[in-house]
């Protein structure tokens, strides 16, 4: 195996960050686009219309997440256990959220009664707001440490969890799905809905430039990562700052399809850039450097990475294949005049 | 209460609701499958219109399923950090290839099948919903397979005071999944058939759009029939496997608490009393568990006074007795229901072979509309003497329940988070059921008349699919 320069599970850490981070592409911009059925929409029909423009997808976006989930299970019980059962009162409001959000999606439509619809209708706008904040607050907190004990056990307070750099974190990642997700909503409606998207959209570009610029700051001066990766992460945020810039440009160009991929690479670089200020930790232990978990001392045996190594290699080819014949298939525009199937 | 229960609880009352719907998406997605196969090969639109029906009440269902699976994989972690921590190796990892290989599948091509009846050719719409069977069934398979690792620890070894894998091969070629996969994929396919004979059986009654049910109820008691009988053999050959590998849960499972005589009655019912550690009052079928348990009417079943000693002398001082009542009547509840069910099902099959279903007569109507619930009914009941009889292990022989739970979540904390999920599945099975009935009552042509034009009505109707606009 020496051939190989990464081990098993550096591997597998490489792995479960390009499933989050294509998590973050993918469900960010109908995060987004929830959001935006709240602000952009005059009338039911467009609030249709937005639903049904990620209405094929939201579903194939989130398991990006539960396989994230099950990965991490796999190749890093003790990260696994450690987090989830650390971050229980906010996981329990993000399965609240998901629970409502999925659901409110496929019941909306189905009866007409104003208070029917108006119920869902703020179900899925909060749900779409609330979850990319709690996640940005739970990739904060990573990073800048927790009260982790030398049995792996994490015994957080509110305010380890809440602070101002969390909810900053919480606030960068929520503004920058909007923003996302109302370019996508910009490439797939036409006419008045297209504009009011990319409009709203070019007026968010500056509060989220001042937000992302303020988080990273802080970041610099309350974690460690800039310190332990140094370069790595400066070439990370000179290319989100030009990134964001080119999306701010072509937004300006109306050219939506460009913004909305400049948009989705800041989503990524911002939480490739987490991944990289983490390794080899995974969950940074504010007691010490001891006590981190890493991807040495948290990682399954090696033989069940090996075997998850050839099923994951043989089957995520399959998987992007299909996803992304299906966002072929609905490459289309939708326009109001016509049948919304939710 | 103590952290352990309210987590048992917890975990009992989401995994209980989420497997509600999950046989129910099995089981109709199948229906749905064959309903537009027949579209698609006799291309008569009656059979589109079947399809399309079933398939909205399937996607309301699946709805539901999707987001309470998400829960049971969160929940894990959040409550069962150590079992998490002991088994992820093993364990993780059917369930990270569950998310690979079904739930991308599933997801992806449902939305495709939603989206895509005038996207795509006839053939690959079909495929489509095809392929979403295969992926609830795939799902299953990878699902099960941690749980029968769970009853019937293999391919592993301890290695720091941790399970790791060491043989695969050995973990999808358990014993206890060939047994138990098969028998809840027939339980699931027999939950679907039920819930559209019995539906069927309703609008036959009241005489609404007759040759449409007549036809979903032709085709769904064929299954039923089929899924009755799979579902009795398979669980015969469970029993087997259990009687080797789980004898205490078969003894619980039976209530005896002294090895029995040779050849072993089946007992019918029986008055337990576990404090006094005897059955009483029983009535018996002579040989009956003999047969269950090994094919012939020979040999005795081992008794839980006796288990219990030699579970002590192998695994040290302990109670490793299951909850006997619930293990008891569980067992009875899904056989009683089964049996319910294979005779319901030769009799509809034979009616509907004879055509003579709309001569029937009410009372065999009704008596399909109330046996929904049985299917239900019998997984449920299934599941907990699967699930409370192996206690008071989690994973047999290796790590108890106790042993599992997370020890930095406090009482109060998991109690909240019940009462929380609790709430929020009461109102979503509410909303659910009233959803069913509503479209159950609109039936498959119904048109809400346009309360503006800035409605179109039927979400599946006629004017089929959004257009497309290019730029
Ligand atoms: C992949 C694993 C897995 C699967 C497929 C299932 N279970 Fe299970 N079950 C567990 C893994 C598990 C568990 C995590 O191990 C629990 C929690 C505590 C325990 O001992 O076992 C458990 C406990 C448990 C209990 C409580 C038993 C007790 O504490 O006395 C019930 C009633 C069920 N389960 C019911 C079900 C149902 C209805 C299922 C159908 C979906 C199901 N289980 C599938
Ligand atoms: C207790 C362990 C279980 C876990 C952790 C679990 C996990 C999940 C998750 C995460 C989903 C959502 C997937 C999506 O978004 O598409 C899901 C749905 C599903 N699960 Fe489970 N599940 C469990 C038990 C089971 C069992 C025992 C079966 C089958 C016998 C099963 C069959 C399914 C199916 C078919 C779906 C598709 C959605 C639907 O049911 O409508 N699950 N499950
Ligand atoms: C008709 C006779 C039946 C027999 C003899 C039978 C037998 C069994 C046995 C022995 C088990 C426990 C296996 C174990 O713990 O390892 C079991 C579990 C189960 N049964 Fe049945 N069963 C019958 C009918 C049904 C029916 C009608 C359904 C549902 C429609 C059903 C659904 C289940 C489910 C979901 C489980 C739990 C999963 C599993 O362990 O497979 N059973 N059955």
């Amino acid at each position: 195996m020496e051939v190989i320069p990464l081990s098993l599970s550096e591997l597998w850490f490489l792995l479960i960050a390009v499933l989050f981070v294509g998590f973050f592409f993918l469900e960010g911009f109908d995060f987004g686009v929830g959001m935006s059925t709240g602000i952009i929409a005059k009338t039911d029909r467009e609030r249709r219309t937005l639903i049904n423009s990620i209405g094929p997808f939201w579903d194939g976006n989130e398991v990006w997440l539960i396989t994230a989930g099950g990965a991490m299970f796999a190749a890093f019980p003790h990260w696994y256990a450690t987090l989830f059962s650390g971050f229980y009162l906010p996981l329990v409001v993000v399965l609240l959220a998901l629970i409502g959000r999925g659901v409110a999606f496929e019941f909306r439509s189905k009866m007409k009664q104003q208070r029917w619809r108006k119920t869902w209708d703020i179900i899925i706008v909060v749900s779409s707001a609330l979850l990319p904040f709690l996640f940005g607050v739970v990739f904060a907190t990573l990073m800048k440490g927790l009260p982790i004990d030398g049995e792996m056990q994490l015994r957080a307070g509110f305010l380890d969890i809440v602070n101002p750099y969390t909810v900053i974190g919480g606030l960068s990642v929520t503004l920058l799905c909007l923003v996302h997700g109302l370019l996508f909503a910009s490439l797939r409606t036409v006419g008045d809905l297209r504009e009011r998207a990319l409009k709203t959209a070019q007026k968010l570009m500056l509060p989220l430039a001042a937000l992302l610029a303020v988080y990273a700051l802080m970041t610099y001066f309350m974690t460690d990562v800039f310190a332990v990766r140094g370069w790595a992460l400066w070439i990370m945020v000179v290319l989100g700052a030009v990134s964001l810039a080119l999306a701010a440009y072509f937004v300006r160009q109306k050219r939506e399809g460009w913004a909305f991929g400049m948009t989705g690479a800041v989503i990524a670089i911002a939480f490739a850039s987490v991944f990289i200020g983490l390794f080899p930790r995974v969950m940074v232990s504010s007691f010490g450097a001891a006590y981190d978990l890493t991807v040495y001392n948290a990682a399954s045996g090696a033989y069940s990475l090996k075997v998850m190594t050839i099923v994951a290699c043989t089957l995520l080819p399959f998987v992007l294949g299909y996803q992304i014949w299906s966002y072929y298939i609905f490459r289309k525009r939708l326009n109001e005049q016509h049948h919304l199937e939710y | 209460m103590d952290p352990i229960m309210l987590s048992r609880i917890q975990y009992a009352l989401t995994t209980i609701f989420h497997f509600f719907f999950v046989p129910l998406s099995i089981g109709l997605v199948l229906l749905v499958a064959i309903m537009e196969t027949l579209y698609v090969v006799k291309g008569k639109e009656i059979y589109k219109t079947m399809a399309k029906f079933w398939g909205k009440l399937f996607l309301i269902n699946f709805a539901v399923g999707v987001v309470t699976g998400i829960l049971q994989e969160f929940q894990f972690g959040m409550n069962w950090s150590e079992y998490s921590r002991f088994v992820g190796d093993v364990f993780g990892a059917p369930l990270a290839i569950e998310a690979l290989l079904a739930f991308f599948m599933e997801s992806t091509f449902i939305g495709l099948w939603i989206f895509g009846w005038d996207r795509l050719s006839k053939k690959v719409h079909l495929a489509c919903i095809w392929l979403v069977f295969v992926g609830t069934f795939l799902s299953a398979l990878w699902i099960l397979a941690a749980n029968s690792f769970m009853q019937h620890p293999v391919g592993f070894e301890i290695n720091n005071g941790r399970a790791e894998m060491n043989d695969f091969f050995a973990l999808i070629t358990n014993g206890q999944l060939l047994v138990e996969f098969p028998h809840t994929i027939f339980g699931a396919l027999m939950t679907g058939a039920f819930v559209v004979t019995g539906i069927s059986a309703y609008k036959l009654m009241k005489k609404q759009d007759v040759e449409i049910f007549r036809k979903s109820f032709n085709i769904a008691i064929i299954i039923a029939l089929v899924s009755s009988f799979g579902v009795a053999f398979s669980g015969h050959f469970q029993a087997q496997y259990l009687v080797e590998t789980q004898p205490m849960k078969m003894a619980a499972s039976e209530g005896t608490w002294t090895t029995t005589e040779d050849p072993a009655p089946w007992t019918v019912v029986a008055f337990i009393d576990p404090d006094k550690q005897e059955s009483t009052g029983e009535i018996k079928i002579p040989g009956l568990l003999s047969y269950l348990s090994y094919s012939k009417f020979s040999g005795s079943v081992k008794g839980m006074k006796e288990l219990q000693a030699e579970y002590e002398q192998t695994y040290g001082p302990g109670d490793y007795i299951p909850p006997v009542r619930t293990t008891f009547w569980s067992f009875r509840i899904m056989i009683a229901a089964g049996g319910l069910m294979i005779a319901l099902a030769l009799y509809g099959t034979f009616l509907a072979m004879r055509k003579k279903l709309e001569v029937a007569g009410k009372w065999f109507m009704r008596l399909m509309v109330f046996a929904i619930s049985l299917p239900f009914i019998a997984n449920t009941s299934g599941w907990i003497m699967t699930e409370v009889g192996r206690q008071p292990w989690t994973v047999f022989g290796y790590m108890t329940t106790e042993a599992g739970v997370s020890p930095n979540v406090s009482a109060g904390t998991i109690l909240f988070s019940t009462i929380a999920f609790t709430a929020a599945y009461t109102v979503l099975g509410i909303v659910m059921v009233y959803l069913f009935v509503r479209e159950i009552k609109a039936g498959p042509f119904a048109v809400e008349k346009p309360e503006d034009h800035d409605e179109s009505a039927d979400p599946f109707g006629v004017d089929g699919g959004y257009s497309v606009v290019t730029k």
